[in-house]
């Protein structure tokens, strides 16, 4: 059932995924655009790059808010329901509607984009970073207050660094949640590796693979960067113990 | 059905919201309205369909998804050493962004909603499969060991001890499975799967009220399939509840 509006593919001639790894390298006739070349490494690197600004500039708005509130509130052993209630509502917010929505009632561009992608990456910075403290043994955290930390000296020397492998999940759920969703940010005037699919009538069908591949690659690199970044940051003592 | 930018016969409208209101240009500049009643009131039926679309894909999505991360889980659960690798592989299925996923598959299985599933399905697995593991690793090994002493075999303990015990955290990750499913099939309209996104995206891309509406079909139904999970936790624990009463 083919049933969509004005934006939709109608036919689509097989994309192969040869022709979309040409595309990424170099610029490619595509079948919708009568001979004229398009795509190519450098607009591959271009977008890919636009891709992770968009990405980045919108993870580091939910962090900045997100972080130190899940902290504070797992420190304090407040607003449960705040914290893990808004994570999992979250997660029912459906992306297209809320990028729709931006396009139409906000106005596009990247200082519209970027904010309400940062909402999608809050929830689970938010659960996870309460999660992750509230959970640190009561005991540690008495000692600490006993040799005479301070409360912000707690949460930053004793609690956020036991509690790094789930605040770290939290990111990655953000992170890979906003790349996501930054695909699809074209249709709110954003620039992002989305042009290639969001565009089709301009990249054609190798474009379209081309970049689902790409993003595909981006989430996955990202990823595992991240994970990477959580083992540097996990202190010694805790992987001894969880080895 | 007709362009839903074009307001249909305004006959029988003149009640509630709009009461004051000039009739003749009833929302007329849609798209500068943020919600417009008048629309709604006349156009609920035109979500009907996808509606049902949009559950077209996902209960099949998630029974598939169900079924095979279960399975791995079972099976994995028998030959530890497929733990880790199975979490891996599950993972980057995950982690692949679902719109991404939809376009590497045209080439195979094309557009529709067949594809809609499979993406769907295989994105719920990590979280049901890692759930499930967790649930039958929690169970505590002398309850293990008294189902064994009293002459369970280990098929029985399995299905009979185990499981039962892992259903809070089996039920807790289909909750989440659910959740983020439902929100997610609405991108099944790029690949022309039909559902809710129908609304949202396309034609309508310009018009506020059609996107909220279908918005909030999508969340309602991610809350009554999250209800529904919870009633099945309930009944099928009756244990639990004894135990805090």
């Amino acid at each position: 059932m083919a049933k969509g509006g004005a934006g939709m593919i109608g036919q689509l001639p097989l994309a192969s995924f040869t022709g979309a790894i040409e595309f990424i390298f170099s610029p490619q006739e595509s079948n919708v655009t009568g001979g004229k070349k398009v795509g190519g490494f450098d607009k591959s690197m271009e977008l890919l790059i636009k891709h992770l600004e968009v990405t980045a500039l919108a993870l580091a708005i939910a962090l900045v808010i997100a972080l130190p509130l899940g902290l504070y509130l797992g420190h304090r052993g407040k607003g449960e329901q705040l914290a893990v209630g808004l994570g999992n509502a979250g997660r029912a917010i459906p992306e297209l509607a809320v990028i729709a929505l931006v396009a139409v009632l906000i106005g596009v561009g990247l200082p519209n984009v970027a904010p309400v992608l940062a909402i999608l990456g809050i929830p689970p910075i938010l659960n996870n970073s309460y999660v992750g403290v509230s959970q640190v043994d009561r005991a540690t955290v008495d000692a600490a207050r006993g040799i005479g930390m301070s409360e912000t000296a707690i949460i930053r020397k004793v609690e956020l660094p036991i509690a790094i492998p789930t605040v770290m999940g939290g990111i990655r759920s953000a992170a890979i949640a906003i790349l996501a969703t930054a695909t699809i940010a074209p249709l709110a005037g954003v620039e992002s590796l989305g042009d290639f699919i969001i565009n089709r009538n301009v990249y054609g069908e190798n474009g379209l693979l081309a970049g689902a591949i790409l993003v595909a690659l981006l989430a996955l690199t990202i990823e595992g960067s991240l994970a990477l970044l959580q083992r540097r940051l996990t202190s010694d003592g805790l992987k001894v113990k969880t080895a | 059905m007709g362009n839903p930018l074009v307001i249909a016969a305004v006959g029988e409208v003149g009640e509630g919201f709009i009461k004051e209101r000039d009739v003749g240009d009833l929302c007329q500049a849609q798209t500068q309205h943020v919600f417009c009643f008048d629309w709604a009131r006349e156009n609920i039926d035109r979500f009907e369909t996808p509606t049902v679309q949009h559950l077209q894909i996902v209960i099949p999505a998630l029974a598939i998804g169900f079924v095979v991360a279960f399975a791995l889980a079972l099976l994995a659960h028998r030959t530890r050493w497929l733990q880790p690798p199975l979490l891996a592989a599950t993972g980057i299925l995950y982690t692949i962004p679902s719109i991404a996923f939809f376009f590497l598959l045209l080439p195979l299985t094309g557009l529709g909603r067949d594809t809609a599933i499979i993406v769907l399905s295989a994105y719920t697995l990590q979280i049901i499969y890692r759930n499930t593991i967790l649930g039958l690793n929690n169970v505590p090994a002398a309850v293990k060991d008294a189902a064994r002493g009293m002459g369970l075999t280990q098929r029985q303990i399995l299905w009979k001890v185990e499981l039962p015990l892992a259903i809070p955290e089996i039920i807790a990750g289909l909750r989440v499975a659910v959740v983020s499913t439902i929100a997610i099939a609405t991108l099944a309209v790029l690949i022309s799967a039909g559902g809710l996104g129908t609304q949202m995206y396309g034609s309508n891309l310009t018009f506020p009220t059609s996107i909220i509406i279908a918005g909030a079909i999508v969340m309602l139904m991610a809350l009554a399939f999250d209800a529904g999970l919870l009633l099945v936790q309930r009944l099928t624990t009756p244990w639990r509840r004894a135990a805090r009463a």
